[in-house]
């Protein structure tokens, strides 16, 4: 069973190791490279970062709320959780293409004259991933702020402290285990992310995950796509391990 | 107490909205006449009709249904084991493994899908039905057993040694003792084990072969052949699918806990 598992891993480094030469790496080097690496750095934090704050609210009122109603905000978070990521990001291309909802109602409010194209920029990617990773933040972050005791807000509410102060020294912090563990959620799928950029970039602006895909379904370079995924992969596990050696890994013992 | 601050309240009923205007559209054109943009042509359920009278869609529900069906009861039988083994293991080393078996919850689907195509192509599997279900257990696999483990780490082991003081068996045991205060987490695990794999897209995508195309894949194609109504139809279909599936597993849970807390108290 074990094995089972790790043979997708462990393939990858096989499968790499046995096909590639010191080439495909040089290759990884090529500025064009790269920049495609770095957009999906900063897409991925960015999607991150905006996840967090858009998501911190939501999860507060969802953690604070009665019982009663927090059934029935939770399972209402968790519906677009389980609904198909591709369809969430399909939804996107309705609202966003030249005759979709947003140009029609600028258009109807004589904003603007000529449609905007709103797909196939950066927006929509930014935008996109962002919704469709949404859910992986507010659920961990919903855990965190459930645990956090309403006292201590009371504490810092009677000793004079604001609403925001009560946030910025109170609950915010006590979150962090929520901000980490969701941030993780967020931030590995959307460096690998494919379906997003691929539907609502138009596979223009490349990130990794469509470079991979074109490597190994398009140009049927499989050598190099291997190594590209090897860099993803090691990406991903570099962050991994300074994350568990920080905070993260003294908050899981 | 206080009342809940405004703000958070306020925008954290912004961003639920956010999480839904996108659905509601797409569930709203689905019941639209009209073919071309936004233009509303009256309420119709056309779409659908062209959707179900059309043999590749149908075709390819039934290929995700016996891809969801087949890789979660595999992925079921393999995780109970799995996860029973590592829990009797408890005093033992077995973080190593732990990590090993979450390993395919962390890196990007992508490398996923781009590791199990190499791998099929190296031992020249032929790609269909087997490649799809082996991919989908590579991630079910350690879902399920994640579920299992957590059920696991509540129980109080003095039911199992009782059992077997009283000459039962370690079959008897498993059977009799084990499985029934697992059942819960079996359920659920199904549940999620049998959503994802319904609705995967990446890994199917890379290790899909001709005549094995799953819902997600039809989807896909047809975005990319262009917008058409039938897109929407198909979606929200999908959509109310994933719904049914949330219920289901609240009522589970619900009994689960409800269960529990009944045992907590007898005990």
């Amino acid at each position: 069973m074990v094995l089972g598992v790790s043979f997708a891993s462990r393939g990858l480094y096989g499968g790499v190791e046995w096909i590639a030469t010191i080439g495909n790496y040089s290759r990884l080097a090529d500025p064009l490279v790269g920049v495609i690496f770095l957009r999906s750095l900063i897409f991925a934090s960015m999607t991150t970062i905006v996840c967090a704050i858009v998501g911190f609210p939501l999860a507060y009122m969802v953690a604070r709320a009665s019982p009663r109603w927090q059934l029935i905000w939770l399972t209402l978070v968790m519906i677009p959780f389980w609904t198909n990521f591709l369809v969430r990001t399909y939804a996107w291309t309705v609202i966003l293409r030249v005759d979709g909802l947003v140009n029609t109602f600028l258009q109807s409010i004589g904003m603007q004259e000529e449609p905007i194209s709103l797909l196939f920029t950066d927006f929509a990617v930014a935008i996109g991933l962002m919704y469709g990773y949404l859910p992986f933040m507010v659920l961990p972050l919903i855990v965190a702020i459930e645990r956090i005791s309403p006292q201590l807000e009371e504490a810092a509410y009677d000793l004079y402290a604001s609403m925001g102060a009560t946030f910025r020294h109170v609950v915010v912090p006590l979150s962090k285990p929520g901000f980490i563990a969701g941030g993780i959620l967020v931030f590995i799928p959307s460096l690998g992310a494919f379906i997003t950029p691929y539907l609502l970039g138009g596979g223009q602006k490349m990130m990794i995950g469509t470079l991979i895909q074109q490597e190994f379904l398009v140009s049927r370079d499989w050598p190099f796509g291997s190594a590209l995924s090897l860099g993803l992969m090691g990406t991903v596990l570099i962050l991994w391990v300074l994350l568990s050696r920080s905070s993260f890994g003294k908050q899981v013992q | 107490m206080r009342a809940m601050p405004k703000f958070m309240t306020i925008s954290g009923l912004m961003v639920m909205g956010f999480l839904y205007v996108p659905v509601i559209v797409l569930i709203g054109f689905s019941f639209n006449a009209s073919a071309v943009g936004l233009a509303w042509g009256g309420f119709s359920l056309q779409w659908y009709e062209k959707l179900l009278t059309d043999p590749s869609i149908i075709d390819a529900m039934m290929n995700s249904l016996i891809i969801a069906v087949v890789s979660t009861v595999c992925s079921l039988l393999f995780g109970l084991g799995a996860a029973i083994g590592l829990e009797q293991w408890r005093d033992g080393d077995s973080s190593w493994v732990s990590t090993l078996i979450l390993l395919p919850l962390v890196i990007p689907e992508i490398l996923m899908g781009v590791a199990l195509l190499m791998i099929f192509v190296m031992v020249q599997a032929p790609l269909g039905f087997g490649s799809i279900i082996i991919g989908h257990m590579v991630f079910n696999l350690p879902l399920t057993v994640v579920i299992l483990r957590a059920r696991l780490r509540k129980f109080d082991p003095a039911w199992e040694e009782a059992a077997r003081d009283l000459g039962a068996t370690s079959w008897d045991v498993l059977t009799n003792i084990t499985l029934p205060m697992l059942r819960p987490a079996i359920v659920g695990a199904a549940l999620l084990s049998f959503t994802v794999s319904l609705d995967d897209f990446v890994v199917t995508f890379f290790v899909a072969g001709p005549g094995s195309t799953t819902l997600p894949l039809k989807v896909f194609s047809m975005i990319k052949t262009g917008i058409t109504p039938e897109v929407n139809a198909l979606s929200a279909i999908m959509v109310m699918i994933s719904m049914a599936c949330v219920g289901l597993s609240w009522l589970f849970q619900q009994q689960a806990n409800s269960s529990l807390r009944k045992k907590d108290s007898r005990s």
